[in-house]
């Protein structure tokens, strides 16, 4: 029976919440966060107070604490490490109990984890780096509603990565001139199309008319190409009411696949369509539009491999990861890293990758990366090493601005891809990107729209310096 | 900039059928066939030969030439029994599959010979 006696006060957080000789169980969520803490504040007081305003604590002791037994639900700091290159914050580790969190709940997790203590006055930033989930966890969630397999045998794609295409203008076409575009594209050798972000149900194009047009160009591609063929139709909605609206309409059309914005539609929305989608058979592609809000800041907000590890949790079966070599921000080992967190099956800790824990996830199925965004046919080479096979590449403007249109930058895209992949068999992907211009220019002698793109493309390179890098060397 | 072409794909032109990995490179010869069966071995996959009738390539079932051969790593072992399926089967494409059996699922597939088509 405890004997404790209620002594109403403010306590230094790290009495309660710092305990540096605790072994973190299996069944622990653990986190690491980058703390930055204000001028004088100890970094055991600020990795304590961490650790209590993201579990049970509050700014004073109240005599309900009494009732329960805290010291079973409490975060636990755990370990203080140095950011390498860094004086001014440091790395604190917290463990968490299991019990802290509902089932199945990545919003719970998160309203904890990223929750009031972000906000904290005792802290100048504070950037929550990753989370082991314990496999215990990991079971209580969907996942992925198809995963990679599954999805390489309903579309039938193997040995290789699968392309796709943002139809552009991003804003403004009508239905049915979107609905061509998305036609030229998947008759010429794409995979795929898919709808841009920004497209919901605007007044220049309401989705019933576009899921209609987009249904009617995957049907005849198919049929003129005989591949199998889909578009992401997004159903990203204001409500969920509207958001199933929509997807049992495209489930009636035949659509494969249909879209999702996992943060600006909301973790809870993602998990209920991710849902929907493992019991009605279709695909789910996920965007992460307001992702750099979160991620970009070196010190504060929460490091994309979280947000790529919550959605494997909430549900998707693809999730943009930036291209490395294309006009989006991303450090190209840490983009490795997530990477791996979305489709192996278990990663261990690596450093030079960003990676702060092992993560075992069991027999959650894993999750096609999606590089989009400013690529073209001469990043071919570099794509296909970099990402491997497990992987959808989507070539935007680098499709639909080839000269001759798109059903010509699609089939340019397609060679370029194909040609890759055949060299890659036979010499190894050690060397591919050096390798890479002469695969191209020889695929090219067979392809007149390959050599118009890559005459088109030429020149266009992005290399800005990344913002956030891992902070992995003093400098 | 090279002259404007037409992207010229037709339905009712069967030249303009794909099937799926590699299908839009210039068809696989002898030598490539082998570097590619090489590739699946030296992944650890199981070889396998399926083959179908051109107008049936859009399904998801193949025939399958005997059974894949499992744990076989000599390549023109693999390479004489898709020989054996093509001569068997002239007018139809022969699709070599190499089984990834940790992935259950396969690692890759595509096609090595090409059947005339018709449809």
């Amino acid at each position: 029976m405890s004997t404790k006696n209620y002594q109403a006060g403010v306590k230094e957080y790290r009495e309660t919440y710092w305990m540096p000789d605790y072994t973190p169980a299996d069944t622990d969520l653990l986190a690491c966060f980058k703390i930055t803490a204000q001028p004088g504040v100890p970094r055991e007081e600020a990795a304590a107070a961490v650790a209590a305003e993201s579990s049970t604590g509050t700014w004073t002791t109240v005599w309900t604490d009494l009732l329960t037994d805290l010291d079973y639900y409490k975060g636990r700091a755990y370990a203080i490490e140095d950011v390498p290159g860094d004086d001014e914050s440091f790395y604190a580790f917290i463990a968490y109990p299991i019990d802290l969190f509902e089932e199945g709940s990545v919003v719970n997790v998160f309203t904890s984890l990223v929750g009031n203590v972000f906000g904290f006055k005792a802290l100048r930033h504070l950037r929550l780096e990753d989370i082991r989930f314990p496999i215990a966890y990991v079971k209580t969630c969907g996942g992925p509603p198809h995963g990679i397999q599954v999805e390489r045998d309903i579309m039938n794609k193997y040995g290789r990565p699968l392309l796709g295409c943002t139809i552009k203008p991003k804003l403004g076409l009508s239905a049915k001139n979107y609905g061509r575009a998305v036609y030229e594209c998947l008759r010429g050798g794409l995979d795929f199309t898919k709808d841009d972000e920004n497209v919901n149900s605007q007044p220049f194009m309401r989705w019933r008319q576009r899921f209609d047009f987009v249904m009617e160009a995957i049907h005849k591609s198919e049929r003129e190409t005989g591949e199998r063929k889909g578009h992401y139709l997004n159903v990203t909605a204001p409500t969920p009411e509207e958001m199933y609206k929509r997807a049992e309409y495209a489930k009636e059309l035949g659509s494969p696949i249909i879209m999702h914005d996992y943060i600006t539609g909301g973790f809870c929305a993602n998990t209920g369509l991710a849902n929907w989608c493992r019991d009605n058979g279709v695909l789910l592609h996920i965007h992460r539009a307001m992702h750099a809000v979160l991620d970009r800041h070196p010190k504060h907000g929460i490091h994309f491999r979280v947000l790529a590890k919550i959605l494997r949790l909430s549900g998707g079966d693809h999730l943009h990861t930036g291209t490395v070599v294309g006009k989006l921000e991303g450090d190209r080992e840490a983009t490795l890293g997530w990477i791996d967190l979305l489709r192996e099956r278990y990663i261990k800790e690596d450093r030079s990758r960003g990676i702060f824990f092992d993560q075992d996830w069991g027999s959650m199925p894993g999750v096609f990366a999606v590089a989009s965004g400013g690529i073209h046919v001469w990043h071919m080479p570099a794509l296909v090493s970099i990402f491997g096979d497990d992987a959808i590449l989507q070539f935007g403007g680098g499709t639909l601005g080839h000269p001759w249109g798109n059903a010509a930058g699609a089939a340019a895209n397609r060679v370029a891809l194909e040609a890759c992949v055949q060299d890659r068999n036979i010499n190894g992907n050690e060397d591919l990107e050096k390798r890479g211009g002469e695969v191209l220019r020889q695929a090219a002698k067979s392809s007149p729209e390959l050599a118009a793109a890559m005459e088109t493309w030429k020149e266009i390179k992005f290399e800005f310096d990344t913002v956030d890098k891992l902070d992995v060397v003093h400098r | 900039m090279s002259e404007m072409q037409d992207y010229a794909s037709r339905l009712s032109d069967p030249q303009s059928r794909k099937f799926e990995t590699f299908s839009y490179l210039p068809a696989l010869d002898d030598e490539a066939i082998r570097k590619q069966v090489e590739y699946i071995v030296a992944r650890g996959w199981n070889p396998a030969i399926e083959h179908t009738e051109p107008e049936n390539a859009f399904d998801h079932y193949w025939y399958m030439w005997k059974l894949p051969m499992f744990g076989e790593t000599d390549v023109d072992t693999i390479l004489d029994e898709s020989k054996a399926c093509h001569t068997a089967n002239p007018g139809h494409h022969v699709r070599m599959v190499g089984y990834d059996n940790y992935a259950q699922s396969q690692g890759t597939a595509m096609v090595i010979f090409r059947g005339p088509i018709t449809v």
